[in-house]
């Protein structure tokens, strides 16, 4: 039995409500850090943790907090990244659904941490259902006193304001996300300088994901060495995983870091469906670099490893595909995505994506030529690092690896070259 | 026309934020919900109400896939599209609905009451196949499962 940590409460009766939390020891970190222990400290504890930011960039936490300035006289902000929108991702829908509290928790912890009094969560438009649920938990814990004036006589204030977007994967990216909530269209900004100085409104703003905040409480509850053991000592602690694609029992799973992804696969999920044989993995949601069967076999599920072997664990999103998959089919469809979210701004995005995606509907209608999969390729790697924001490189990272892993899947839609007719 | 509670309703959400232009997009769904659409006047409302001009309003709300000018069917489907769908067998069922409501994607069928269009990763990968309809999720989707569904929205 692996630990739960996040998950541990997704499966009690009502437990989206207040009642439940507070039954299973909810909201005693914040009473343990409002209690006696100061904003450093919580910073200081959630560092120690080795906790990781689970949206898809993996960036140290507690490093984040730290580096929203203390001595800045303007307001600081918390925003919560609730646009989950990465291919294969479905898993902090499942904390909003089941466990809003502890994100609400997670909010006020870090809150504390970093000096803020306006918290906003931006949450995806089309997750409309989970808004009220939202609302509600929200309502419930203001009702008790966990938000607003002087929290549990603390003298700490905060509100929480919910957000919604209205469908743009580039929202996802933390600075699209604040033009965003700025009422702007959603063009990602230029870092720096970074949003933990320069964020919402020009005032400092730590941005986290939903699954990140999840994880705070019991951090503070429990310490941040108790966290950090139950994963590899670089990446701690445990995290949910969304699998999808063909595995018998798809779904969401919370399992330490380090974790092998072959027992992922064959023995949690139940295996390849239809006992079918694996092909590839995408362990990171659809912008990480694919991986063979022979890499998954050996890979876990950390941020280390998946590095080592050049793709990423990103949000945790793991596609498993089987020996019938047609991966020019998916790199193709994935590159179209890449086209449709692509905001404009830039240009290698979003001439990229869009020559790309040509390249393979003439590949597919049997127009393509010799050249094709090597100027897919190409392309791929001048779009990388030259793009205004991540989501120029992701397009890059879904095609070039798999060329270079699956050459025949694109080279079989080439034609066999015409003979030349002899002179 | 939008209705006056709806007008309330848009100055509460103003005073949510410290800059009243955040209110925008939930000023724009709220539009959305009221005409079905969003229309110039509900546009035009929001600029004055947010010290912005029509364009400013309009511009933005381009911006964002939800977001439509003209009116949709009184069920508006939204098919997802995206990688893990399309592992589990998307295309082919999509086809399936399209034939059943015999429109293609991007079409509305004639009596005005379904509207069909593909959408990327709605957040449901792991009960894929899947569709929105409004705002409900409809997962793990099958052609008998989807006549189902559409025989229950008449």
């Amino acid at each position: 039995m692996t630990t739960k940590v996040i998950s541990a409460r997704f499966d009690l009766p009502d437990s989206h409500r207040i009642e439940t939390y507070v039954a299973e020891g909810g909201y005693n970190a914040l009473r343990k850090a409002l209690g006696g222990m100061t904003p450093e400290e919580v910073i200081e504890e959630v560092k120690r943790s080795a906790l990781r930011g689970r949206g898809g960039a993996g960036f140290p936490t507690g490093m984040k907090w730290d580096f929203v300035p203390k001595d800045n006289p303007k307001p600081k902000y918390l925003v919560v990244n609730a646009d989950e929108s990465e291919p294969g991702t479905f898993k902090d829908r499942v904390i909003l659904e089941r466990d809003p509290h502890a994100l609400i928790e997670g909010i006020l912890l870090g809150s504390y941490a970093i000096g803020c009094h306006q918290s906003f969560i931006y949450i995806r438009g089309e997750y409309w259902y989970l808004i009220d649920i939202l609302e509600q938990a929200i309502a419930e814990a203001r009702q008790r006193g966990y938000l607003g004036r002087d929290i549990l006589e603390s003298g700490f204030d905060l509100d929480i304001v919910v957000h919604p977007g209205a469908g743009a994967y580039i929202c996802g990216e933390e600075t699209s996300l604040l033009e965003s909530l700025e009422g702007k269209r959603g063009y990602p900004r230029i870092k720096p300088p970074f949003p933990a100085v320069v964020g919402l409104y020009g005032c400092p703003t730590a941005v986290n994901n939903v699954e990140t905040l999840a994880s705070v409480p019991p951090i503070i509850l429990r310490g941040g060495d108790w966290y950090r053991s139950l994963g590899t000592g670089k990446s701690g602690g445990t995290r949910l995983f969304a699998v999808s694609g063909h595995v018998r029992k798809p779904g969401v799973y919370e399992l330490p870091m380090g974790y092998p992804l072959k027992k992922l696969i064959e023995q949690d999920c139940g295996g390849i469906r239809n006992g079918k044989r694996l092909k590839a993995v995408i362990p990171g949601g659809s912008s990480a670099p694919i991986l063979t069967a022979e890499e998954a076999e050996r890979a876990t599920l950390d941020f280390e490893c998946l590095a080592e072997l050049k793709s990423m664990l990103g949000s945790g999103a793991i596609i498993v595909m089987d020996e019938d998959t047609d991966i020019f089919k998916a790199c193709w469809r994935m590159t179209e995505f890449y086209e449709h979210e692509s905001c404009g701004w830039c240009v290698p995005c979003r001439e990229g994506t869009r020559w790309m995606s040509k390249i393979f509907e003439r590949i597919h209608c049997g127009e393509g030529r010799p050249r094709d999969i090597d100027l897919l390729a190409e392309l791929s790697n001048n779009m990388f690092g030259r793009a205004h924001c991540p989501l120029g490189d992701a397009s890059a990272w879904a095609v070039e690896p798999a060329i270079r892993k699956f050459r025949g899947e694109f080279e079989k839609y080439l034609r066999p070259p015409a003979k030349v007719a002899a002179s | 026309m939008i209705s006056e509670k709806a007008n309330q309703q848009m100055d509460q959400m103003i005073a949510r934020y410290p800059v009243k232009r955040s209110a925008m997009i939930p000023m724009l769904h709220l539009v959305q919900a009221e005409e079905g659409y969003l229309s110039e006047d509900g546009i035009r409302l929001i600029a004055s109400k947010l010290d912005l001009t029509y364009m400013d309003v309009s511009n933005t709300a381009s911006f964002y896939t939800m977001f439509y000018r003209r009116p949709m069917g009184k069920y508006r489907i939204q098919w997802c599209r995206s990688i893990s769908c399309m592992l589990c067998g998307g295309d082919a069922l999509r086809e399936h609905l399209e034939s059943r409501l015999g429109i293609l994607k991007g079409q509305m069928t004639p009596d005005g009451r379904f509207s069909l269009a593909e959408v990327e990763c709605l957040g449901a990968c792991g009960r894929a196949p899947m569709m929105q309809i409004n705002a409900d999720y409809y997962e793990d989707l099958t052609p008998a499962g989807i006549d189902r569904i559409l025989e229950s929205l008449k």
